[in-house]
């Protein structure tokens, strides 16, 4: 069975879903295609621990009630099958999706770095772990530590706090000078001074940092370094992650050119690919305000409802503002990229040690070489931290994007040939 | 709340428990073992890594982005 869009979205985060409500009430044939069981992205996730703030209740009940948008959950895109055709899967079954204009709302994933320790069970990503408990992860009376940098850091701690875990330490990379540099910063955006006093922890420390997870068949303390001073704390879990880095990748092998890390996009949010629109932060990390705007950009822009765009511009300066204060401040100290040991894993879905890369030129040569990224990730981990670690630039990936079943592989046959 | 069976073991779980929460409730947390041999648990929960990949109801699937469902069959050592 195969579908047609006039318009596919792929992602259902807050920029996904703007972006299928502003496109609505053209009439137009609207399909949004997301990975997760629910629409709202890393933002809105629900579940026995968690609820939904009422903006993403009432966005999720508006893209049903609309009778012209359907929504795949649980799916991922696996390859191209042609011109303006996807190979998609869910748990079920494998189809393709033509389609006349796509959207990119893929948003961003957790800068994950190697250290020593970093593969024991009881790590886990910061927002990585606020995701899973959100999800009914148990944390109850558990000692957390929270480690790595950038806002997600308090909002990972206070979901974990609220759910009966005992917080021992956030530990934030970046020096206090830029921390306070930016929180002064905050009044620009009073929602965000609110959020940001709301969440704040007596145990934040800046210029502090992971050194090792230390454990035999799991976690069992972690040593960090606090200004330039070594100290171990015994605890359940570590929740580590450095920021937020842009999934590009379905952009990228779609042939969208990026800017940075980021895909690039022009004031309209079209990509360097005719036809084909990103928003949200796949094009740069913001915040959820931004995404939002962004998104309904990128949906009026696809319909042609050019000037109910041009009125967003303001509203999207402003929160670029933001963006651009939020990611001076958690720039990353370069004492981080020597973390990693000669045995700490990099690659974690083929074992591959830092030895076995460091010597090599590039991601290409590292990769034949080690088998490094090659394994069930498609390197998104490791191809993340080895652009921060050797600035190797990751290349476009290969079909299959994710794996598949030998019978959605298959449909590809029934392509006429383009 | 759902009844599941998670390496052989009955578990019940919350309505909207995701499987990766699911098997620190059952146990130890792990999902996988890895090409070394170490056993591994859900790192980034939102279907990146593919650390948490176990097999549910006869095919391989990721924990964190699948929720539980009445019956379900889960193993962490296929
Ligand atoms: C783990 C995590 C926790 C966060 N927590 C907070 C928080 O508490 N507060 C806050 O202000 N900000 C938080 N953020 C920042 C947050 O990402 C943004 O505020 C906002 O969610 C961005 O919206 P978006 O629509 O651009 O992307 P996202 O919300 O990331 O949505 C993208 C969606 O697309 C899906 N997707 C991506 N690629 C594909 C594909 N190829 N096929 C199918 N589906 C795909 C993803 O699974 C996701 O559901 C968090 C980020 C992360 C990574
Ligand atoms: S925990 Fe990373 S993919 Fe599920």
């Amino acid at each position: 069975m195969n579908e047609y869009a006039d318009l596919l979205i792929i992602g259902a985060g807050p920029a996904g879903m703007s972006a299928a409500l502003a496109a609505a009430s053209s009439g137009a044939r609207i399909v949004v295609l997301d990975d997760n069981p629910l629409p709202g992205g890393q933002i809105w996730r629900d579940g026995p621990q968690a609820s939904l703030p009422d903006q993403a209740r009432q966005m999720r009940e508006r893209l049903q009630a609309n009778s012209n948008i359907r929504h795949h959950a649980g799916t991922r895109v696996i390859a191209l099958a042609g011109a303006k055709q996807l190979l998609v899967e869910d748990a079920d079954r494998g189809w393709l999706i033509g389609y006349d204009k796509l959207i990119l709302c893929t948003g961003a994933r957790e800068l994950l770095l190697p250290f020593p320790g970093w593969t024991l069970p009881g790590v886990t990503g910061a927002g990585g772990l606020q995701a899973l408990i959100k999800g009914g992860l148990p944390v109850q009376d558990e000692r957390v530590v929270i480690a790595g940098s950038g806002p997600l850091l308090l909002a990972s701690a206070a979901t974990a706090k609220h759910n009966g875990a005992q917080v021992l330490r956030i530990a934030e990379q970046a020096s206090a000078v830029a921390v306070a540099g930016f929180a002064l910063q905050l009044p620009r955006w009073p929602g965000k001074l609110v959020q940001s006093f709301s969440l704040f922890d007596r145990h934040y420390r800046t210029g502090s940092h992971v050194v090792a997870a230390l454990g035999n068949d799991r976690l069992e303390a972690v040593r960090l370094r606090h200004r330039g001073k070594i100290v171990e704390l015994a605890c359940d879990r570590l929740a580590c992650g450095f920021g937020l880095i842009p999934n590009t990748q379905l952009g990228q092998a779609l042939g969208c050119a990026l800017d940075g890390s980021a895909l690039a996009v022009d004031a309209w949010q079209t990509t360097s690919h005719t036809d084909h629109y990103a928003a949200g932060e796949c094009t740069g990390f913001g915040g959820s305000e931004l995404a939002l705007v962004e998104g309904a950009i990128a949906g009026h822009v696809a319909v042609g409802n050019t000037a109910a765009a041009r009125n967003l511009w303001p509203r999207r300066a402003r929160w670029q503002g933001f963006a651009k204060a939020l990611n001076s401040a958690f720039g990353l100290d370069p004492q981080l990229k020597s973390l990693a040991q000669p045995d700490t894993l990099v690659c974690r879905c083929e074992d591959v040690p830092y030895s076995a890369l460091s010597g090599h030129v590039g991601w290409r040569e590292a990769k034949l070489a080690s088998r490094c990224g090659m394994g069930a990730c498609q390197g998104r981990v490791c191809g993340g931290a080895l652009q921060y670690l050797f600035d190797w630039q990751p290349t476009a990936p290969r079909p299959p994007f994710n794996p598949a079943r030998i019978e959605t592989l298959m449909c590809l046959d029934d392509t006429p040939p383009v | 709340m759902l009844d599941l069976i998670m390496d052989g073991r009955a578990l019940k779980v919350a309505a909207g428990t995701t499987v990766a929460a699911a098997l620190a409730l059952a146990g130890d947390g792990c999902s996988r073992t890895a090409v070394s041999g170490q056993r591994r648990a859900p790192l980034c929960g939102m279907g990146i890594c593919q650390e948490c990949r176990v097999t549910i109801d006869g095919r391989r699937r990721l924990a964190c982005q699948t929720l539980c469902q009445q019956g379900m069959q889960v193993q962490t050592r296929a």
